[in-house]
């Protein structure tokens, strides 16, 4: 035997070392595929139980929730859904843009950076903190809308369109500002030159010039507005009814927490069958942010 | 000269629209400012009051008639240090398989969608997900444990996503050092990959307890309960119980019991904690900026 | 002599601490290229941008002096810079078409400054075009993305596009730098036409098209005018040892 260390037996044990590595690595990358497959199985194993029983269509446009009568249609809850997070985007995109272009624009650096700090808070306050606030003090503000269109007191789906407002901002505010500081600045000085006001420069060039990625933070909010459950559900009021501006309303994501503790059987399977619909829209606009971004970079190339 | 038509370039124009456009850029900012002093103001108003030691450091005593929140915190920690247990590793490792080690396209394209699609799932399907396969599949009941894998699921995208930002940061120089010297790939991501992308993980870190601090829905299907008791037994034990999260418990007290005032305890004890963290992660990525 | 269109007079400016223009005085004829030349660092960038205020944006600059365009004080306090800019228009160093279509780079000055009538802006964007001398070239693809063309037709876009909002000065911050020859000799070709309507003011890090292309020349060093005369005698005749120095390529 000789001191000498050979390349090829120095090799063989390293590469044994690499290999559990390799593989250990490789299962944690796994672990997040293996998450979605199960995750996307049983939302459809669980919730087309009562589909199956039902009918897709008694299920989907059925007008009446009476889980005591067994019917479950959950048109109004889509609906519901559908209007409140429209409305919270339709409301939160115009403010969102504007706040984006006043911190990546117009104001003073120190000030961009404090309220960047509040708005991170504002991102991080937990949605029940939000439905405790809306519960006692959005809710009773708009006693006054409803006594006005004579309606009785309750919780309205304006009041979970006002909520989801002020929980996307951040997400919207954040992505909006990221991607108009992108915009190279020599478009700016170009407006500039060319005789633009700031305003013009900034709304005319820089702002159309980031559009994929406000484009980005729109879906990114709708997704997040689609499935907030708690903040909704404690200033909505929870009547699955049609939806109402100044009535109470039931969203999809809200039916579930709300009869989870005394469901069962079909029940149950109903709330399932609910996850499942909220898991198919979610699909979509991932799907949809997914293109969106893709877009986005093949215009920047 | 065909074009010496302007006017002098000493005639101030008048834009009104603009004047209008900046007025309602400056409110719209100087609102939102003010919404985020006032939620954070009213919360703490209303709930310092109700916090003490007591508050703090006791369970619910019916008969005595007074409030404390001790055991929610336990849940709370008990959640958020084994979540992390298992979601730090997890996440790090899959990052790590990403940036280093996989070379099939596919399989990179799929844990990326994964991961990404696991970030737009909202925490409400989490439950349903968590109770249909860990509560029942598994047998665990609701419980803590349960609570614990479901919110580790949750988490996994956001660990992944800040410690793959932090290995895209390291330089290509350092890696081809190190291999340039003889040294394996397991030792170089030992010895200079995670040291440098500790502040990644660390921003990682801070943003899942934020996460799971705040969490609610889910946990409210899968480790639902009440906080009645001071904990007792061992580990094991506490965690194949049932219990609630401070979020939870605020949302139990505000909802079904109508109690606002330690609803708002709750909520002063939350908000301090959120800030807490937000300031943590900024030391962070300016402590280590620094270096 | 022509008569003048813009002058200054004792012209300084500062980035905060540092005297980057002092006591700038300069005549820039009507109708005729003013060629700026000197080397990095010397202000000639600098003083151009102060000829139609590009330099407001930067929060530290100040300046003191008097910057005159057609008899009227430009850094006066009642003067619409927009008015002022619409009037002088200025071309980068490397092309910057906005991220649209071809004909709505062109016309998004006609438009900023009012003009909506869809003949009109036709009109304005065929001609500035033409102009430009890149009509023909992109006469069948004005809805494509500006961004799709070769740099040498950006920047002969880019010209175009000032030229829309019927400037009456065009300032020229190294315009050809970023290109090739041919896009070079191309753009240098245009000039020579331009100047019959606007007057010309151009920065340039090459001598030879300094020479080629202007009627005056003026040699900038550490934020001083050593010489300005007439292009052929700064070039054949230098007064000043170190503007001999930086044509001969002594130093620079």
């Amino acid at each position: 035997m000789t001191n000498k260390t050979s390349i090829l037996s120095g090799r063989r044990t390293k590469s044994l070392v690499e290999r559990i590595m390799n593989i250990i690595f490789l299962v944690c990358g796994l672990a997040s595929v293996v998450s979605v497959v199960f995750m996307t199985v049983y939302m459809v194993v669980s919730g087309g139980a009562i589909i199956a029983e039902t009918g897709v269509f008694r299920f989907l446009l059925g007008h009446v929730w009476n889980p005591g009568g067994s019917e479950f249609g959950i048109l109004p809850m889509i609906l519901s859904s559908v209007l409140a997070t429209l409305g919270a985007v339709l409301i939160a995109l115009p403010v969102g843009v504007l706040i984006a272009v006043f911190l990546a624009k117009l104001s003073p650096g120190k000030l961009a950076t404090a309220m960047r700090a509040f708005i991170d808070l504002l991102a991080g306050i937990p949605s029940v903190i939000y439905g405790l606030l809306g519960a006692l003090l959005l809710v009773p503000a708009i006693f006054k809308l409803q006594a006005a269109a004579g309606l009785p007191n309750s919780g309205s789906l304006l009041a979970a369109i006002v909520i989801l407002v002020i929980m996307i901002l951040p997400t919207i505010i954040s992505v909006s500002e990221t991607a108009i500081r992108s915009v190279p600045k020599q478009y700016e000085e170009a407006a500039l030159a060319l005789g633009s006001t700031r305003l013009q420069a900034i709304f005319k060039v820089t702002v159309p010039a980031a559009k994929s990625g406000i484009v980005a933070g729109m879906v990114l909010g709708t997704g997040r507005a689609i499935g907030e459950a708690m903040a909704v559900m404690m200033v909505s009021g929870n009547a699955a009814i049609m939806p109402e501006l100044l009535r109470p309303v039931r969203l999809l994501t809200a039916a579930i927490p709300i009869e989870w503790a005394y469901s069962s059987g079909l029940h149950r399977q109903a709330l399932y069958g609910i996850g499942l619909v909220l898991f198919v829209f979610i699909m979509v606009i991932n799907l949809l942010l997914r293109q969106v971004m893709k877009k986005g970079g093949a215009q920047d190339e | 000269m065909n074009n010496t038509n302007h006017g002098s370039i000493t005639q101030k124009r008048r834009r009104p629209s603009e004047i209008l456009l900046y007025g309602l850029i400056f409110l719209l900012a100087a609102f939102l400012a003010a919404l985020v002093v006032f939620i954070i103001g009213y919360i703490l108003a209303k709930g310092l009051p109700a916090i003490s030691v007591q508050f703090l450091t006791t369970a619910e005593n019916p008969i005595e008639e007074t409030v404390g929140i001790f055991p929610s915190i336990v849940n709370t920690l008990y959640i958020v240090f084994f979540a992390l247990i298992i979601c730090v590793p997890l996440g790090v490792g899959g990052a790590i398989y990403l940036s280093e080690y996989a070379k099939n396209k596919k399989i990179v394209g799929a844990i990326q969608f994964a991961s990404e699609t696991l970030a737009g799932i909202p925490s409400i399907l989490y439950g349903i997900f968590g109770f249909v396969f860990f509560c029942v599949l598994l047998n665990l009941h609701v419980s803590l444990l349960a609570g614990v894998l479901t919110l580790t699921i949750m988490v996994l995208p956001i660990m992944m996503r800040t410690t793959q930002e932090a290995l895209r940061a390291v330089p290509k120089s350092y890696r081809d050092g190190a291999l340039g010297l003889g040294a394996t790939k397991w030792y170089l991501i030992r010895t200079i990959l995670l040291p440098c992308s500790l502040k990644g993980i660390l921003t990682g870190v801070i943003l899942s307890v934020g996460r799971m601090v705040s969490e609610s829905a889910a946990l409210l299907l899968v480790a639902g309960g009440s906080a009645m008791y001071m904990p007792r037994g061992s580990v094991w034990e506490q965690l194949s119980h049932s219990g609630s999260t401070l979020s939870v418990e605020l949302y139990r007290y505000a909802m079904s019991r109508g109690d606002n005032s330690t609803a708002f305890g709750i909520a002063s004890v939350l908000i301090i904690i959120v800030a807490l963290l937000n300031l943590l992660t900024r030391f962070v990525a300016w402590r280590l900026n620094k270096r | 002599m022509t008569p003048v269109k813009m002058h200054t007079r004792a012209l300084n400016l500062f980035y905060g601490e540092v005297h980057a223009l002092k006591g700038v005085d300069l005549d820039m004829p009507e109708q005729c290229v003013t060629a700026l030349i000197g080397p990095s660092g010397c202000g000639k960038s600098t003083f151009l941008k102060t000829l139609n205020r590009m330099n407001d944006t930067i929060a530290s600059v100040r300046i003191s002096g008097e910057v005159v365009l057609d008899g009227e004080d430009i850094y006066a306090k009642n003067v619409d810079v927009t008015t002022l800019r619409k009037k002088a228009g200025m071309v980068f160093q490397s092309p910057n078409p906005f991220p649209m279509s071809i004909y709505d780079n062109i016309a998004y000055g006609p438009r900023i400054h009012g003009e909506k009538k869809r003949i009109v802006l036709d009109e304005i964007v065929e001609q500035s075009l033409r102009d430009a001398a890149i009509w023909d070239e992109v006469k069948d693809r004005l809805k494509k993305p500006a961004l799709g063309l070769s740099g040498g037709q950006q920047q002969r876009l880019c010209i175009a596009r000032s030229l829309a909002t019927k400037p009456e000065v065009l300032l020229m911050d190294e315009p050809t730098s970023a290109l090739d020859p041919i896009s070079t000799s191309k753009i240098e070709e245009l000039i020579d036409e331009l100047k019959r309507d606007y007057s010309i003011v151009i920065v340039t890090h090459n001598m030879q098209q300094a020479a080629r292309i202007s009627d005056y020349t003026a040699f900038f060093l550490l934020g001083e005018v050593v010489e300005h005369n007439t292009t052929g005698d700064v070039f054949s005749n230098p007064k000043d040892r170190r503007t001999e120095d930086y044509i001969t390529g002594r130093f620079g």
